[in-house]
């Protein structure tokens, strides 16, 4: 539009420039595993909403007849050893990923994100204490933090969040703090800052802004592996305890039956690697989509 | 070089001493009481609150957090990690001992990681838009995806159970048993391996791609130069550094990961170590083996940023 308006007052022949939302759209739609993984997402979505229309029994509810059934019309794809429905259970499953992953994401990120601004933008002391901090944090296999944290809080899912948001943060702190560090150097910022703005006022308004769009692709990326992580502490039983259904603590229950009902095991599983996989391929699209390499081409 | 040397070995200092204390402080100040767990241990559940008080008396933990924290790091300088709560076993000892197991195992996962996955990304990348090219990566889209522990049990499933191949549980040391080793470690190994590799694939893929476009490349080509020397004399060298820095953080990865797999193949190392010691609340285990474990990752990365100079004469260490 701007581009339009200079045209016409004919002060500068510029070439046509390229709509940044269309050709966002056309990259990052472009590719087929892109919009299977939005639909997966969508997919899941519904179903953490909605997971007592959709499963087809009670996944709490025991039923000793029943007990290490087979797939059949009734159970499409079994009962465990307390005779509970397999795929109900996968289907609420899926709200406790999703509420997981969500909330340890958003603790994550907005806990990297503040220690990388205030070290990035305010530089020296702040900077040392923080980043060597960071470093000390990164020290650790994130694994082995969570599983720390979670373990001496005792588990349940409130911990899960809170353990994966500390042991996950690092990465977004690094980023941050880069980012933070090459924008205050920008003119506009001297200018916000001569015009007498305060510290505050200038992280909030000038730099996070810019220095949003890295940290979205990275929030995106971030959220299969905050997934694959709680996954990880409920298989060795010390992450979502029950009743809360988890996919990961399913594949270690029904671990003592896979010879005679590998789907107990291998089922759940399944449900993490795919939705993880959709998570990982948007997450990869948004990035090229946004790469500032490609803007301004095709 | 050597002040860039000294400097960073000072840095890693400062940096361990924060591990420590974070450390420390993280055991101690969640919550959970390991005298309550060594009392079930030892069904002494009726003990009164004296009794308790003698206890924990004998084990220092009844002393301000920092004389516990001095004495511990005093101690812990002179590669003395204290006894554990749990057991009254030395916790360097079982660490020692243990150690060798994790570190085979991570190894040989780390090194077919490298062997496998970086030729692989070059090769995805210098043959892009191929079908060899998206086949490869799907493999790193899946292998980033994957579980472990859902790896490991299918493993199980089909080459332990369905096919009774290999063992599924258990370790041998390769100096008693070599072939029963190999057995047993085939399977973990994959397990470990499969992420690092992905994530190789797809960082060399990508960081070979971004040296293709460079000029200098279009001048070898130009020169008519040969692809094969175009590719491994002059882009590889400079499409590695990234991928350098990838690996040093995935043996974190594959360490992380050990203590998964050990868990789900009873192999008796470092991570499984330290889940015991998490489940029981041991604090002297659990500092011992974080510390270990942190002071290795951080002496690998400084491997990683040394490394960075012989790979790039640009980057001067000053």
């Amino acid at each position: 539009m701007a581009a339009q308006v200079r045209q016409d007052a004919g002060v500068i022949e510029r070439p046509q420039r390229v709509n940044e939302l269309r050709r966002f759209l056309k990259v990052f739609l472009g590719r087929p595993v892109v919009v299977i993984g939005l639909v997966i997402i969508l997919l899941l979505l519904i179903t953490a909403a909605i997971p007592n229309v959709l499963a087809p029994h009670d996944p709490t509810t025991q039923n000793l007849r029943t007990i290490l059934a087979q797939p059949s019309s009734e159970h499409l794809l079994g009962t465990d050893s307390l005779g509970r429905d397999l795929l109900s259970r996968i289907i609420y499953g899926a709200r406790t990923a999703v509420i997981v992953g969500v909330l340890a994401l958003g603790l994550s990120s907005s806990l990297g994100m503040t220690l990388g601004l205030l070290a990035g933008y305010f530089g020296g002391l702040v900077y040392s204490i923080i980043m060597r901090f960071v470093d000390a944090l990164m020290a650790f296999p994130a694994m082995l933090l969570t599983l720390s944290i979670v373990a001496l809080l005792g588990g349940g899912m409130h911990m899960v969040i809170i353990a994966l948001g500390i042991g996950m943060m690092t990465g977004y702190a690094r980023v941050m703090c880069a980012q933070a560090i090459s924008i205050k150097e920008n003119d506009y910022v001297l200018a916000a800052r001569s015009l007498g703005s305060s510290s505050w006022r200038m992280m909030v308004r000038h730099v996070l802004p810019n220095a949003f769009p890295p940290m979205i692709v990275m929030m995106t990326i971030m959220i299969g592996s905050t997934i694959l992580a709680e996954a990880g502490l409920s298989y060795l039983g010390i992450g979502i305890k029950e009743p809360t259904v988890a996919w990961g603590s399913m594949v270690n229950d029904g671990y003592k039956w896979l010879l005679t009902n590998p789907l107990l095991s291998l089922a759940p599983g399944l449900a993490i690697i795919i939705v993880v996989y959709a998570f990982n391929m948007v997450g990869d699209g948004l990035r090229d989509a946004l790469d500032p390499r490609l803007r301004g081409t095709l | 070089m050597q002040t860039f040397i000294i400097r960073r070995l000072l840095q890693i200092v400062l940096v361990l001493l924060i591990v420590t204390i974070l450390v420390f402080l993280m055991v101690r100040l969640l919550p959970g009481d390991p005298i309550l767990m060594y009392m079930t241990q030892q069904n002494m559940e009726i003990l009164s609150q004296e009794q308790i008080d003698v206890i924990r008396h004998d084990l220092g933990l009844d002393r301000s957090l920092a004389v516990q924290y001095v004495d511990w790091l005093s101690h812990a300088l002179r590669g003395d990690l204290g006894l554990s709560i749990i057991n009254r076993g030395d916790v360097a000892a079982e660490i020692i001992r243990r150690m060798p197991i994790s570190m085979y195992l991570a190894g040989i996962a780390f090194i077919i990681s490298i062997i496998v996955g970086i030729p692989l990304g070059v090769v995805s990348a210098v043959r892009r838009g191929t079908w060899l090219d998206s086949f490869l990566t799907s493999v790193g889209n899946l292998g980033i995806t994957i579980p472990t522990f859902w790896l490991g049990i299918l493993l199980i499933y089909f080459f332990g159970m369905k096919l009774d191949w290999l063992p599924i549980f258990g370790w041998t040391s390769p100096f008693d048993d070599l072939a029963m080793n190999i057995k047993q470690s085939i399977l973990p190994v994959t397990c470990l391996t499969v992420a690092p590799i992905a994530t190789a694939i797809r960082m060399t893929r990508s960081s070979m791609l971004e040296v293709m476009r460079q000029d200098y490349i279009r001048t070898a080509w130009s020169k008519g130069l040969k692809e094969q020397s175009i590719i491994l004399g002059h882009a590889l060298k400079n499409g590695l550094i990234p991928v350098i820095t990838m690996k040093g953080m995935s043996l974190a990865h594959i360490v992380g990961g050990s203590v998964i797999i050990e868990t789900v193949f009873s192999i008796p190392g470092m991570g499984r170590l330290a889940v015991e010691g998490l489940f029981s609340q041991d604090y002297m285990v659990v500092q011992g083996v974080m510390i270990v474990t942190g002071s290795v990752v951080l002496l690998v990365n400084l491997l990683v940023d040394l490394s960075y100079g012989w790979l790039d004469p640009r980057i001067r260490y000053s």
